[in-house]
This record gives structure tokens, sequence and C-alpha cells, in this order.
């Protein structure tokens, strides 16, 4: 069976709340019922039928072609099934995801993969600000599940990251790993300054160094440990080329010590 | 008794009494075959019998680095005990004694239950507070830093409530080096076979054991019916031309690991021939009243 397919009439007016339009959602539901999903974020209705042109399938794989930065809360709360998505999505992609697979094809706005519990966040292109990152007044990040950016992440990617794994491609921005509780944060391009600012525990690679690292990180010393070659079979179907790179010894420093300290940041040993 | 004669080689009509146990299985890496054996052959030392050792255990097979979590050669260790407390307490001190102080050694989960058995989850405070807990996927592993890098291991591994204990083969010749000759070719045979395990020396023991003795609170003696010395004495279950007696017991995951390992080891014995090897095969059981696994050796000829 093919997918249920929602392709864009034109570009929104107004910012859309996407979240109604999941795989368990959407299951068993009738054209009809699909079409009258409203999905609007201002006093004027608006309903996936009247954004959407919808070619009905199976609903545990959605795909929308054509995408736009008024797109948000793609996938958030979604549970099983794929969601794929031809473009650019808004803010809180895959937020408080407990499962399934979501593929970005462009780019992806602020707080995406924002409290996800489990599940996978592809993103084609880059990511905004705190991805994986709570809302304001909430206190853990990302629970879990694997985020991967193909382009670059915005400042404090994994921003209070509890557990699970994000990988960037490209470069991070500012405070990366910013008060990580636990997780992974993977960086192949530079990172910004001030990588795991607050850290308490949490482990980040900045694989082509950062612009600025917070004197409260203590080096200790080049390894080249176990856990890597575990950590690099975990990433292998993911990102294949930063998986080779974690096979090779690491500068470790730990820190942050302006807090616990028992966190890590891994970065290119010197030469 | 009434026997059968394959190829010179006469075998009782008798079976293997085996027992239910609980076991669980461990890949233990290093930095190479020979640390990753190392560490493997002291965890599962004074593991040969659960009369006195708390655990039967022993290695399964070596394994490729393309075979193990990590990348690394490896081992994969089986252990087994009477109760899922006692296999706990074995698994935690065995590890924590002869593993996690081997050099360079990494210890996995070798089995997947839906059943567990604590190991890093155990093992992790020695870490006093520095151990970092790595969640990968489904699984969980805890590093643990000492003083040459990382310990890393599972947080727990599968446990098995359907493992079999006790079997066994019982190798009968006319002189200790035939004898001995003929078992030695067996447990050859038998590591070939997997999710198996024969803990004894060498995988051997001459010391076979019955069931209490007329001492008080000596729960196993000498298999005097067995013992080529006491020929004559009116118990024994020798023929005139046996002057030495071996044993093989197995431990398997499974019943059909078990069956499978004593069948490889009677056709090892029975191709041998009775010229260079044994002149008899038998098994060790209690009536049938006791263990709920028989295996009987007709039904294990080639």
């Amino acid at each position: 069976m093919s997918a249920l397919t929602f392709t864009l009439r034109e570009a929104p007016l107004q910012r859309v709340d996407l979240a109604a339009l999941t795989p368990d959602r959407l299951l068993g539901l009738s054209e009809s019922k699909i079409a009258a999903s409203e999905l609007q974020t201002t006093r004027v209705r608006l309903c996936a039928g009247d954004l959407f042109k919808i070619r009905m399938g199976d609903a545990m794989q959605i795909r929308f072609e054509g995408g736009h930065e008024r797109f948000d809360r793609v996938g958030a709360g979604m549970t099983k099934g794929e969601i794929n998505i031809a473009g650019d999505v808004g803010i809180q992609a895959g937020r408080l995801m407990q499962g399934g697979r979501l593929t970005i094809g462009g780019n992806a706005g602020p707080w995406s993969a924002s409290g996800m519990k489990a599940g996978t966040v592809a993103i084609s292109g880059h990511a905004g600000e705190r991805i994986g990152g709570p809302l304001a007044g909430e206190t853990v990040g990302m629970r879990g599940g694997v985020v991967v950016v193909r382009g670059d992440a915005g400042a404090r990617a994994g921003d209070r990251m509890r557990r699970g794994l994000i990988i960037v491609e490209g470069k991070a921005g500012i405070y990366a790993g910013s008060r990580m509780i636990a997780g992974t944060l993977v960086v192949r391009g530079r990172t910004g300054s001030l990588p795991g600012y607050l850290m308490s525990r949490g482990t980040i690679f900045a694989m082509n160094g950062s612009d600025v690292v917070s004197p409260t990180f203590a080096d200790s010393g080049v390894h080249e440990l176990v856990a890597h070659t575990l950590l690099a079979s975990y990433i292998q179907p993911y990102s294949s080329e930063v998986a080779a790179m974690l096979r090779r010894p690491w500068r470790r420093l730990i820190g942050d010590m302006a807090v616990i300290g028992k966190g890590e940041i891994f970065c290119p040993a010197p030469n | 008794m009434s026997q059968l004669t394959v190829n010179g080689i006469r075998v009782d009509d008798t079976f293997a009494e085996a027992f239910g146990m609980r076991a669980t299985a461990l890949t233990i890496t290093a930095h190479s075959a020979v640390w990753a054996h190392q560490a493997a052959v002291t965890m599962t030392g004074f593991a040969t019998s659960v009369i006195g050792c708390g655990c039967e255990a022993g290695i399964d097979r070596s394994l490729n680095p393309d075979e193990t979590p990590d990348g690394r050669p490896g081992v994969r260790v089986l252990l087994f005990a009477v109760s899922t407390s006692e296999l706990q307490k074995q698994l935690q001190n065995r590890v924590g004694q002869c593993v996690l102080t081997s050099p360079g050694s990494a210890c996995y989960a070798g089995l997947e239950a839906d059943e567990e058995l604590k190991l890093g989850n155990a093992l992790r405070f020695f870490g006093d507070g520095w151990q970092v807990s790595k969640r990968l996927g489904d699984k969980r592993y805890w590093r643990i830093p000492v003083m040459d890098g990382e310990f890393v291991c599972s947080a727990t591994t599968g446990l098995s409530k359907t493992a079999v204990g006790g079997g066994n083969i019982i190798v009968m010749g006319a002189s200790a080096e035939t004898t001995l000759a003929a078992t030695v070719h067996a447990v050859e045979a038998i590591a070939a076979v997997p999710d198996v395990i024969v803990p004894f020396p060498g995988g051997i023991a001459r010391s076979g054991s019955k069931v209490g003795s007329k001492y008080k609170g000596v729960v196993a003696s000498t298999n005097d019916a067995y013992c080529p010395t006491l020929k004559g004495s009116g118990r024994s279950a020798l023929d005139s031309d046996i002057a030495s007696v071996l044993e093989i017991v197995i431990d398997g995951l499974t019943s059909t690991a078990v069956a499978a390992a004593m069948r490889a080891g009677v056709r090892a014995i029975l191709m041998l021939g009775p010229e260079r090897g044994a002149l008899r095969i038998g098994a060790g059981n209690y009536g049938g009243k006791l263990g709920p696994h028989h295996y009987h050796l007709k039904d294990l000829l080639p």
C-alpha cells in the first residue's frame, strides 16, 4: 500500500500545527475526517483539506509533498509509523516523540525533537537552536531516541538532554550540550564557543574542536576507549563517517567543574 | 546390564539423567585473544561442580572480533547454578574478581532473555561515583574507571531457566592411557557444539560421584561401582577388562544442546575404536526419579 500523502496546495497564511497529522492519530480515519482535522494557530479556521490535497494510503506511512517554515510541530507526540516531509518545517518538529521515524527533507526550526522520548528524527538540512531542548519552564530536554542533522545545528543543541543521541554532521552553535544531564551529543563540524556549559553529566564529541572551551573543564589526556567503539557501532547505521571518526584516540575534558563536573567533552587529540 | 556393540565398543543400554538449572552467558573481550581467554579462564576456575563450587562454568567458544560488541577478540562463557540467587552471587563475584581485574577486559551480556541478572548494575559501585551509564538503543552499559582506562560492562545479562546440567558420558577402557585418549577425543568433539560446556578439568572428571555417603553430612562420595580398584567388592559395575574409567559432564543452555553434545561425544569415542580408545560407554543416572531429562545412549548412536 502506498503512503498517505498530503500535497501542499499553497503556502499557509498562518503558522499551522501539524501535530494532528501523525500515523497513530490518523490510523483508521476516513478521508473526510482527515480533511476536517484542524491545523490553525489563529482564530482563522484551517483544516487539512484546505491546505493539502489528500491522497489516501497507509496511515502508518505519511508523506508531505512540500514543506514550509510555518509547518510547526510536525510529528509531535507520534508513537509509531513514519512521516516523511519533502521540505522545510517550523518549530518543535518531533517534540515529545515516543516512537517511529520522522524524516525532514529540508531545514527544521528551533526546538526540533524537544523532549523527545524515543524514535528517530532525521533532518537533511540545518536545525534551529535548542534541538532536543526543553521549552521554557521544563526541566528536562530530550529523554531518548536518535536525532541526526546532516547540516548545522543552532545554539544550545542538546540543552538539558537527559538521554539519547544527537548527531550533527555539520557545525553546532554556541553552548552545545549546555546543562546536559546525560546522553550523547556528537558534532562532526566545528562547535561554537563554550560547549558543555554547566553540563553535569553526559558526553559531547566536538570532533572538529571548539572556538572556546570553558576553563571549568579539566584535561584528562588522550584516550582510546572501548566505549567509543560501542558508540561507533551504534552510530554506524545513522552516520558512517562519524562512526569511522569515533574509532580513534580522543582528548578527554571533564567538567563542567562549575557544577558537579562528571560530564565529558571529547575533542581532537593534539598532533 | 544389556549392551549393544558398535564398532567393537560395548554401549550400555542406559541413560544419562540431567537436571534443570539456571544459566547465563557472557561475552568477555580484551585487546587480544590471549587476554580475553585469560580473563575467561580465571573467571571459570574452581567451577567444576555445584556440589562444592557454587556454580559450574566454562568456555563455550572463542569469538572473532566481528562477533563481539566492541570489535575485539572475545570468549563466550556459560555459568550454571541451581538457583537464580546463587547464579547472581556467583556471576557478580566472578566477574568482579576475575574479569574486572583482568587487563583491558570488557564484559557483555551473552544471552538475551526476558528475565535478567545484574551485571554492570551490580559492579558499577566499584566506580565510587565516577562510573558512567551509557544507553545505546535498548542496551545499557556501565563505564567504570580503572587504572588502565575503563572497564565497560553490560548493565544486565539474560537468565535462562530452561538450562540443563548433568548430561554425562562414562568412558571405560583397558588402561588409563587409552581411556584418557578416548575421553579427550570426545571432549574435542563436544567443543564444536554450541551452547554447552564441560566444566571439569580439561572437560574430564576422574572422580565421578554418587549421591550421599556413609558419613553424616557428606552429600556426595566416590562412585564406587565404577572404581576399578573395587572390582570384586560386590557392588562393582565394571567388567574384568576395564581398568580405568573417566566421565564427561555436560551442561547446556537447552536440552537439545546437551543431547547434541552427548551425541558428538559418543560418536567420537565409537569412531576411535577399542584398540586406541574405550572398550565400553555408559552413563550415570539415579534410576530416572530425580532428573527430568533422560538421554538414552541408544538414541545417541551414530
